[in-house]
């Protein structure tokens, strides 16, 4: 039978200001029936722009397909017209968005926006619908679908309404879903129960998917298939366990490698250098610049793809006759050798947090419990990593330690001394902050020169023009930036760039302890690496603390001595990153640990997962006792106390009456 | 919601209140009076007290003020010291038709034509349906509207004599001052909605609504405007408030009976009972067009709506 759809040489490009984009640039891929395709890729490599390519949504003023045909189902979908493209997308080709928060219409009931194109393409009657939208409802698992239908997307949560949103999509039996980063918003534990939502659902209706991500542990846990795109090519494509086990391409090897699992010790694979203007789109293969296995013909043309297994297919020079064979499983297997020390190191404590509590008064007259009782102890020279869901108050604490809020209550200790509203400039020039997004933090008017050198100025640091020039170019140079970079502004910068502005701005004054507050989440895979990294050779260089607040166990487990675990303002575990891994004892922490997907498919697909039900409960009113009650598949009566905050074993602290 | 309407009424209350205080005392310091000695010197001292008696104007300030206030409680605004002996309130009442007509007028227009217009624009973005709407729109902003009221009087009244030029004795006397009111409504309108619409168009529902196959027109009428709509209501405050004070100027410009030339006179008559009523009347309508600009909000945003029931 022949494929469901079958894409053939595509190739789109983007009219821009600056000249023409050229996005993607002649892809070729088969989607079976009812199979999972993963398209995995970096930001920029043409991944959605395929997608839209598909279902025909690219922006009309700017983009242009210059070739390629799209088969669906039988017929070309670039030859129909608006009209008959309408249908397809509505009944034939469902899609799914990346934030559930912006996809859907915020003035309009969600019932009535689930089944609106089906309504349209299948000329239901209003009862019809009205039953259609119940059955959709149920189908992906929100309860109470007769009220809820009538309800406004502000009344759903983040995980509710990509439920909606997916119901939305299958709402007239789509042949192929199209998710683009479905879960990439979402937090672990609803992402997998989303993921998990996503397989029930395939193998109910047998719809074919096309998953969108740039996160291999996704991939890993529900594609059947993988293409792995790098700058509007695919370089590789096959079975997932071709991809994930005997990978080809160097792109892909590093893209492996950048993602710590949860076993990952020493330093970090970080792909170097970055993706490639496509304005200017290099003449041989795009990834040689960055790849260390790169052939002189790299540079000249582009390599032909080669077919390694009837499944199996990867573009690059060294599948060549000719070309040198490079054993990348042994290379994996050195660089796992490569231990070293994370132990945690006896040092005298740095920073002490006191029942930490920050709670901030609503509008409304009530009052968020952002932080509630928070102890945490960090030595000097350690990596405390903070751990938890969006909205568990890790922000939020790391953000009243620096004091950019005052707490509520309790003590911060910082070597010996408690700061206070008195002393607190004194602390000042020892606690810097790295934040989250790169692209906000940094003050689009101002020189790179002028952002990091500002600490210096406030604090005296520096006496006279050429000092502060000469501490600048220091400090560039410590984050992996030129020295000339000092003259230019941030928005010259890529996205791991700015990050390291970011990490100089806070080195500048020469800090004990910096909050890195989410520093990579908002990078590419193969950034993320980099800048890891960089982090790791700072802190050894300069005897740094870190608290690492992040959502993203892994690469949390790989960064950190000690691990901190948050639920809805409170510490509920806390210890030694390995033995957090091997031991989890809260229940909470298990189910955390179990939701994240680690780049193995053999794990992935064979492991026992702890799916948590619902969402996170309002810290405006959390729930009494044990706040992990209303989740926790061991709760009883005696939650409904609060469990204390004990040491179960030497330096492993958890509060929960059944651990 | 009638939780919220009722916190409301309370402090439009107290802010009338407020004003109507403010304003009293305001008049009392100011010089000048239409009783001042001198304009009054031919006078007798007994009929000139008898004069003031009758205004109340004997009294000490304090008991004025307390009279005045509990007066207004009645909805009494005092009489007129110019107009002979007539109520505040029947003069405004008797005025208050050719200026409700035009502003209604102008409302009505300037929202539709400008909605209309902005949609229009940002639905034909970059063509020259854009660039034509853009450019009425920056002019409408720019032209003051008694040069234009200046100019529609000239042209189409004087020269091509289609329309009255001023007064108010028929309908066909209400369109000039409205077109010179309206334009500039519009103008405003219709670069708000063209951003406001461009901004939603971007929005990922937009696609989502692209995606289910629905054609253009609904994803437009049933997605786009009413998410478009929703900043243009918290202008609408602003806007009436700046129709009401541009009537001050066209209805003296076409010379029409209305509570604009009506605050025009009585300032210069120095008409202190009829300033006040005017300045509370004004001020009343105000309040009371925010209220309902912010219910509309309610109506139209149900995020907002969840909020008001706590």
């Amino acid at each position: 039978m022949a494929p469901l759809l079958s894409i053939k040489n595509l190739h789109v490009s983007f009219h821009t200001y600056a000249g023409k984009v050229h996005a993607v640039r002649g892809i070729d891929l088969t989607v079976e029936r009812g199979e999972t395709l993963a398209i995995v890729g970096e930001s920029g490599s043409g991944k959605s722009v395929t997608s839209k390519a598909i279902f025909g949504l690219l922006p009309k003023h700017n983009a242009s397909i210059e070739h390629g045909e799209i088969w669906f189902d039988g017929q070309d979908l670039l030859t129909l017209n608006k009209k008959e493209m309408q249908r397809i997308r509505g009944s034939e080709i469902g899609v799914v968005f990346q934030d559930p928060m912006t996809a859907l219409n915020p003035t309009m009931k969600v019932g009535k926006q689930v089944v609106e194109g089906a309504m349209k393409h299948r000329k239901l009657s209003k009862k019809e619908a009205y039953d259609l939208a119940i059955e959709l409802f149920e189908l992906v698992g929100i309860p109470n679908p007769e009220v809820r239908i009538h309800q406004y997307p502000h009344e759903f949560s983040g995980g509710m309404r990509q439920r909606v949103v997916i119901a939305m999509a299958l709402a007239c039996k789509p042949k192929l879903l199209i998710a683009d980063e479905p879960t990439t918003a979402l937090d672990v534990t609803i992402q997998a129960q989303i993921l998990d939502l996503l397989r029930e659902i395939q193998q109910k209706t047998g719809t074919a998917i096309i998953f969108i991500t740039h996160d291999l542990g996704v991939v890993a846990n529900i594609a059947d298939s993988v293409a792995v795109m790098y700058a509007g090519k695919i370089v590789e494509k096959g079975k997932v366990e071709e991809i994930f086990h005997e990978p080809i391409h160097p792109y892909t090897w590093g893209l492996i490698q950048s993602v710590p699992n949860m076993e990952t010790k020493g330093k970090l694979y970080a792909i170097p250098g970055s993706p490639p203007d496509l304005l200017k789109p290099p003449k041989g293969d795009a990834f040689a610049p960055r790849n260390e296995y790169a052939l002189a013909i790299d540079y000249e043309k582009q390599p032909p793809t080669y077919q390694v297994s009837d499944t199996h297919f990867a573009a690059t020079w060294l599948l060549h006759p000719q070309a040198p064979k490079i054993n990348y499983q042994k290379k994996i297997a050195e660089q796992l050798h490569d231990e070293e020390d994370n132990k945690v190191k006896d040092n005298d404590v740095l920073l002490k947090v006191n029942n930490l509590k920050k709670y901030f008064n609503l509008p409304s007259k009530q009052v968020l419990k952002a932080v509630d009782g928070v102890n945490i102890e960090i030595k000097k020279g350690e990596t405390f990593g903070l751990v938890g869901e969006s909205g568990c108050g890790k922000s939020t604490t790391g953000r009243t330690i620096i004091g950019l809020y005052e707490p509520t209550e309790g003590d911060i200790i910082y070597d010996n001394q408690p700061v206070n509203e008195r002393n607190r400039g004194a602390f000042h020039q020892k606690i810097q902050m790295i934040f989250q997004d790169p692209y906000a933090s940094l003050n689009p008017r101002k020189k790179v020169e002028d952002i990091i050198a500002e600490g210096l100025d406030i604090h005296g640091l520096v006496q006279n023009k050429q000092e502060r020039q000469e501490r600048v170019q220091q400090l560039l140079e410590a984050v992996g930036l030129q020295p000339d970079h000092a003259q230019r502004f941030p928005h010259e910068f890529s996205g791991g760039q700015r990050q390291r502005i970011g990490i100089a701005r806070a080195l500048a004054v020469e800090p004990e302890l910096i909050i890195a507050d989410e520093p990579i989440s908002a990078l590419d895979v193969s950034i993320q690496a980099q800048v890891v990294n960089l982090l790791k050779d700072l802190q050894k260089e300069r005897e740094l603390t870190y608290l690492f607040i992040a959502h993203d166990l892994s690469m949390v487990k790989y960064i950190s001595n000690r691990i901190g675990v948050m639920y809805l303002g409170v510490i509920v575990e806390m210890a030694e990153a390995d033995e957090l891994y091997k031991n989890p004892l809260h229940p909470y922490t298990q189910a955390l640990l179990s939701s994240v997907p680690l780049p193995d498919p053999h794990v992935e697909k064979t492991r026992e997962r702890i799916i948590l039900e619902g969402g996170l409960p309002s810290p405006v009113d959390p729930p009494r006792g044990c706040r992990f009650r209303t989740r926790c598949p061991l709760a009883t009566e005696k939650c409904l106390e609060a469990p204390q905050w004990r040491e179960a074993e030497k330096g492993h602290w958890v509060a929960c009456h059944y651990a | 919601m009638k939780k919220f309407i009722l916190v409301r009424v309370v402090n439009i209350l107290i802010t009338l209140l407020i004003i109507a205080t403010l304003t009293f005392f305001l008049m009392k310091t100011l010089p000048g009076s239409p009783f001042d000695e001198e304009k009054l010197a031919d006078l007798t001292e007994e009929a000139r007290m008898e004069f003031l008696a009758r205004y109340g104007l004997d009294e000490p300030v304090h008991v004025q003020y307390f009279k005045y206030m509990a007066n207004l409680a009645k909805g009494d605004l005092g009489l007129s010291y110019y107009y002979k002996e007539q109520p505040v309130s029947s003069i405004i009442l008797e005025r208050i038709g050719p200026s409700a007509l035009i502003g209604f007028q102008a409302v009505v227009l300037g929202l539709s034509i400008g909605i209309i217009l902005g949609m229009i624009a940002a639905f034909r973005h970059n063509t020259v349906w854009d660039y034509f709407t853009m450019i009425i729109a920056v002019l409408g902003v720019s032209i003051p509207n008694f040069v234009l009221a200046a100019f529609l009087q000239f042209y189409v009244g004087l020269k091509m004599g289609i329309l009255p030029v001023a007064y108010w004795e028929s309908y066909d006397h209400s369109i000039l001052p409205t077109i010179a009111l309206t334009v500039g409504v519009i103008a405003q309108i219709a670069r708000f909605m063209r951003n406001e619409m461009l901004e939603v168009l971007q929005q990922d529902y937009i696609m989502t609504a692209q995606a289910k196959g629905l054609g253009d027109w609904v994803v437009m009428i049933r997605h786009a405007i009413r998410n478009a709509l929703i900043p243009i209501v918290t202008i609408l405050g602003p806007i009436v408030v700046s129709l009401m004070t541009g009537s001050l100027v066209i209805e003296s410009i076409f010379s029409i009976p209305g509570i604009g030339s009506l605050f025009v006179d009585s300032i210069k008559m120095n008409d202190y009972t009829t300033i006040m009523g005017l300045t509370l009347f004004y001020s009343a309508f105000f309040i009371l067009a925010i209220l309902i600009v912010d219910i509309l909000y309610g109506i139209i945003d149900p995020r907002i709506r969840v909020h008001g029931k706590g």
